[in-house]
């Protein structure tokens, strides 16, 4: 089933394993909330991790870029876990970075941990951007609710109860009309979709297209359970 | 050595003064006093294995309080004196209340002799003002814990402090070389043989299986030879006088509260004088201890007694002990060791007792006198636990012991060690490589585990060179090995020891008043007290409103305050959440294979409550009873489910790995397990088509511990708590620093993320290795597992049936939310998808 896919705003997206999102027509991938660098960024809370997160987002990017063979890839915003990000790349991941934006098309959307202000992004390649429209779809970090959209910022996941077992799984949410994407980065974490955040995007009911080991499974909303609450 | 002649040698010798004492007292001293008295004043470290209430303390203590008699009481300003002075003897235990117990009770004698000898306790509870000051100016006798002494070998003053040592008494040393603790001690003592070479070694110990292992870790090892010290065995006591309850009322097939004993249990306190009631579990002491009350119309002093109770309230149970005013105390392993709590004259044991040390080492509490016999009686639980309680009463009858092997030691320890050297004075690597290896437990460390040990508390691994904090120890100009920072050392002091508690959260109680707001329904909290302390992951379960029992009583839990679980009173009297978790010790191999005896031989039934040998009957005839070398599987359908279970009896630990292993190979094999439940007795396996089919020889070969072992750790997130502990003692995580409180909960979130790292970019760092064998050996029981693979290899007895035998219905009772194989999530996660289109496919409207 590595060609699932489904439409979004009339325009086919493809989910893939990896958490990005393939459009074979605009022949465009799309990752969301890469937060490069947030290894290192526990630093300053006195956690000293090794810095190698940054090399397994790249390494994970990598590799669905060689998949798809995209001309365009749109990283939709906070890419860098804070504003200082960059200049804290080591060389060999500033180099992989950059062999990326010379291959293809780069734009990185800003995002509210790497806003317009972050300094170093430039020297990385690739163009910087509020938002970008192709088409009928808007890219954007934070969504809006207004419909066309691709967006990330949430960190979706999903959980469902069957056969009295709970599962958890980062998703892709759409509504057909709009598209979340999971976070891509190596150390974040995942928003239960039926967190009120998600009403505000969504009118109507949505589906969570969760990503299991080998597949992708779509689910409808009714099927999802939110987090046990705690006290 | 001949005995008879040393003893009569030593009896002359023991000083007038001690010999009139022990007249006043009506007593003689005992031959094993005098035989351990006569080797230490020929100089020979020695062994001590008596039992309890034999007067082993006492019989440790004399050489050294004869020696300082004859020292006589120093001169004021002399070098012997204040400041600058060394200790003369050390008194090491596990406990740290039977280090104050010890104390008080050595005050007896030495105040009714006048000798002329000062002793005081040093525990994680003495305040630090006197910390210090024993630091500078050290007592005669210093009664301590293993801790302790690595926080005092880290000061550039060891040498004088220890230098003079003459006498280190380790009590209860069966449990103290039990554990990781025991490692870190066997390294302060290599560090003391060093300081103090002269310093005779006295270990006091419990009867146990194989005395030898305790003679090597007295004394320091030498490449060429083994080296053992001198063995004195105490008389026996006398054989004890145990028994299985004959229940009355119907045994349980299942579960772990004997609540059906309860009115047994209450009736055998009436009998007694004082009765000592031992419990697994801190919350199966709590429910007891509530229900005896609950029918305690005669309104009998009975007390709760457990390590999460807060100290004030422990010790006014210890002092009422003592006073001899309880009739009964319910407790937990707390009481387990050598403290002495008077008179008590019964012990009784619920649930199962799962080794036959640890139950002789319970029975012991009772009578205190060598020529009485011990009274116990044993409390199963469930049917199973009848069978076990049985095998123990013919073990302790017959006096037959089991343990653990020995221990190797713990790489993360030794990075420890390794620290706290540095921190004391710099050191040459060769020289303390040298000194490790004479420690018993690191006996066979190889040059190159050492060397990597260095490594990584000089740069923390490969993967974390990159960052100073891990750089702990550095090279300085003679090529000696110095902590790198002033702050590594504060830093090693504050995170020093082996015990990793599991976050615990204080438990306070509070009162509900209208709140100030005057919103109905939302009153205000307001201060109350402390109640004790519970496991955070306990907490974590509880949602508001939730009612459990904790500290006697039921209450009722409204939210979390920080590090703080505030409760109310409930007036339940059926708490909602019960908090029973098994035992953390698993069933002894011993004790198991007596159980597969009895299982095997019906002959031997007639020792049973008749309902459980009814159970095993109906067994017989409805499905197989294994032969003692046979492992029997029986495979059953049942509602819309195949079942699958086999009864090793190796402890809930191996079970658990095994069903994770077995799950693993049937997926494998397209059987499709969906998942497992694994009990100390058995294991079930269930999933969606029948496994009567499989190739069983397959499935239970014991290439299980290869690929598929190591493919499952890797996805598994089991290890990361061994592994935060691992972190923890080496040095990696700090338990806390000065003014940085971290709560258990953000300690175990930086350690997932350091765990998951280190597994993708340095999968041979030395703290996974040391993870991963703490695991072997604890959590996953790997070597038990291996050992039950080997033994039933061409003994599997397979019993295809239509339907639940009896044998089985206890575990498939058990089956609760049991984590699976990952594959079978997927199925699930497939099995929802599709729901929806079935739905679809089948809607009437």
């Amino acid at each position: 089933m590595s060609d699932y896919s489904f439409h979004v705003a009339g325009i086919r997206v493809q989910p893939d394993l990896s958490g990005a999102a393939w459009f074979p027509d605009l022949k465009t991938l799309a990752v969301a909330d890469l937060h490069f660098e947030k290894g290192t960024s526990f630093v300053r809370r006195g956690l000293h991790l090794p810095p190698y997160d940054t090399k397994a987002t790249l390494g994970r990017l990598g590799d669905v870029a060689e998949k798809f063979q995209p001309e365009r890839i749109i990283a939709l915003g906070d890419s860098f876990h804070d504003g200082q990000g960059p200049a804290r790349l080591d060389g060999d991941d500033v180099a992989a970075i950059q062999r990326l934006t010379r291959n293809t098309q780069w734009i990185w959307i800003f995002g509210n941990h790497d806003p317009a202000a972050t300094r170093g992004i430039d020297d990385l390649g690739g163009v910087a951007l509020e938002e970008l429209c192709l088409g009928d779809l808007t890219f954007r970090h934070e969504p809006q609710g207004t419909g066309g959209e691709v967006a990330g910022h949430l960190h979706p996941g999903a959980a469902i109860r069957q056969r009295g077992r709970r599962i958890r799984r980062k998703c892709f949410v759409s509504d057909g009309a709009s598209l979340i994407l999971p976070a891509f980065g190596a150390y974040t974490g995942s928003l239960n979709v039926c967190d009120p955040a998600f009403r505000e995007v969504f009118d109507g009911s949505f589906r969570a297209h969760i990503i299991g080991r080998e597949e992708i499974y779509s689910m409808a909303q009714a099927k999802l359970v939110p987090d046990r609450t705690g006290p | 050595m001949n005995v008879t002649g040393a003893v009569q040698t030593a009896e002359n010798n023991l000083p007038a003064p001690f010999l009139a004492w022990f007249d006043s007292r009506g007593w003689a001293p005992r031959p094993h006093q005098l035989a351990l008295y006569a080797q230490a004043c020929a100089g020979n470290s020695t062994l001590l294995i008596a039992p309890t209430g034999g007067g082993k303390t006492l019989a440790g203590f004399l050489p050294c309080l004869t020696d300082l008699t004859a020292r006589g009481r120093p001169k004021p300003g002399s070098s012997e004196t204040g400041v600058g002075k060394g200790l003369h003897t050390l008194y090491i235990s596990p406990l740290k209340a039977l280090a104050v117990d010890i104390a008080r009770n050595l005050e007896t004698p030495v105040s009714e002799m006048g000798l002329p000898v000062t002793m005081e306790t040093r525990t994680g509870d003495t305040p630090p003002a006197r910390r210090q000051r024993q630091r500078h100016s050290p007592p005669d006798i210093l009664m301590t814990t293993p801790e302790q002494i690595a926080l005092l070998l880290s000061h550039n003053n060891a040498p004088i402090y220890f230098g003079g040592l003459k006498y280190i008494i380790l009590d209860e040393l069966h449990s103290l070389v039990a554990s990781k603790r025991g490692d870190l001690l066997s390294l302060g003592l290599a560090r003391i043989a060093k300081l103090a070479p002269d310093a005779i070694r006295i270990g006091l110990s419990a009867t146990v299986a194989e005395p030898d292992h305790l003679r090597r870790y007295l004394v320091p090892q030498t490449i060429e030879r083994e080296q053992m010290s001198s063995l004195i065995q105490g008389q026996g006591a006398v054989t004890p006088d145990v028994s299985v309850l004959a229940s009355e009322e119907h045994i349980p097939w299942s579960g772990h509260s004997a609540r059906h004993a309860y009115g047994e249990i209450y009736n055998i306190i009436q009998a007694s004088k004082t009765a000592l009631v031992f419990v697994n579990t801190r919350s199966q002491a709590e429910m007891i201890f509530q229900e005896l009350w609950r029918i305690n119309e005669d309104g009998l002093a009975i007390a709760l007694h457990h390590g999460s109770l807060a100290k004030e309230q422990r010790r006014k149970v210890e002092a009422a002990m003592t006073r001899g005013d309880l009739r009964g105390v319910v407790c937990t392993s707390t009481l387990d060791l050598g403290i002495d709590w008077g008179d008590v004259d019964m012990v009784v044991s619920v649930g199962a007792p799962k080794g036959a040390s640890r139950l002789l080492q319970r029975i012991g509490r009772a009578n205190h006198r060598l020529d009485e016999a011990s009274r116990a009686i044993l409390v199963p639980a469930n049917r199973f636990e009848v069978l076990e309680c049985v095998a123990a009463q013919d073990a302790a009858i017959n006096g037959e012991l089991d343990g653990p092997p020995p221990r190797t030691g713990g790489i993360d320890v030794l990075a420890q060690h390794v620290l706290g050297m540095a921190c004391s004075e710099p050191f040459d690597a060769d020289a303390l490589f040298e000194e490790v290896r004479s420690a018993a437990p690191y006996q066979d460390l190889t040059r190159e585990t050492w060397a990597r040990v260095l490594d990584f508390v000089a740069t923390g691994g490969y993967a974390l060179r990159r960052y100073d904090q891990y750089r702990r120890i550095v090279k300085n100009e003679a090529g000696l090995y110095r902590a790198a920072h002033p702050k590594v050392v504060q830093r090693y002091r504050l995170n020093i020891g082996t015990i990793i508690e599991e976050a615990l959260m204080r438990v306070k109680l509070v009162k509900k008043r209208p709140g100030k707001s005057g919103k109905p329904g939302e009153p205000s909290l307001r201060g109350g007290r402390f109640l004790g302390e519970v496991e955070e992951f306990f907490v974590s379960q509880l949602k508001a409103g939730d009612t459990f029992l904790f500290s006697g009583q039921v209450l009722r839990f409204e939210g979390l305050s920080e590090t703080e679980a505030w409760v109310t009173r409930s007036f339940d009297d059926d708490p909602q959440i019960p908090s029973f978790y098994g035992g953390k010790f698993p069933l002894s191999t011993y004790l198991a294979a007596k159980v597969r005896d009895i299982l095997a031989d019906p002959e031997s039934w007639q020792s049973l409550p008749p309902q459980v040998a009814e159970w095993l009957g109906i067994q017989k005839w409805r499905s197989v009873l294994p032969k003692a070398d046979e492992l029997l599987i029986e495979t059953f359908p049942r509602s819309d489910k195949h079942y699958l279970v086999c009864y090793p009896f190796e402890g809930r630990l191996a079970h658990q790995s095994l069903g994770m292993l077995l799950t693993r190979r049937l997926d494998r094999m397209g059987a499709h397990p969906l998942g497992f439940v694994a009990s100390e007795y058995a294991l079930a396996i269930w999933g969606l088509n029948d496994m009567s089919g499989v190739d069983l020889d397959a499935l239970f070969d014991e290439d299980m511990l290869g690929d598929d072992m190591e493919a499952w750790l890797a996805e598994s997130s089991l290890l990361k708590r061994t592994f935060r502990d691992c972190a923890m003692i080496a040095g990696l995580i700090d338990r806390r620093l000065p003014g940085d409180e971290k709560s258990g909960r953000q300690i175990t979130v930086s350690s997932d993320l350091l765990y998951t790292v280190l597994k993708d970019h340095q999968p041979d760092h030395i703290l996974l290795e040391a993870t991963w064998s703490d695991a072997a050996t604890g959590l996953l029981d790997i070597a038990r597992l291996g050992d039950l693979l080997k033994r039933v290899k061409g003994h599997l007895a397979h019993k295809p049936l239509e339907r639940v035998s009896p044998l089985a219905v206890p575990v498939l009772l058990d089956i609760a939310k049991e984590p699976v194989y990952g594959a079978a999530n997927e199925a699930l996660l497939r099995e929802a998808s599709q729901d929806e289109l079935i739905e679809e496919a089948t809607r009437l409207v």
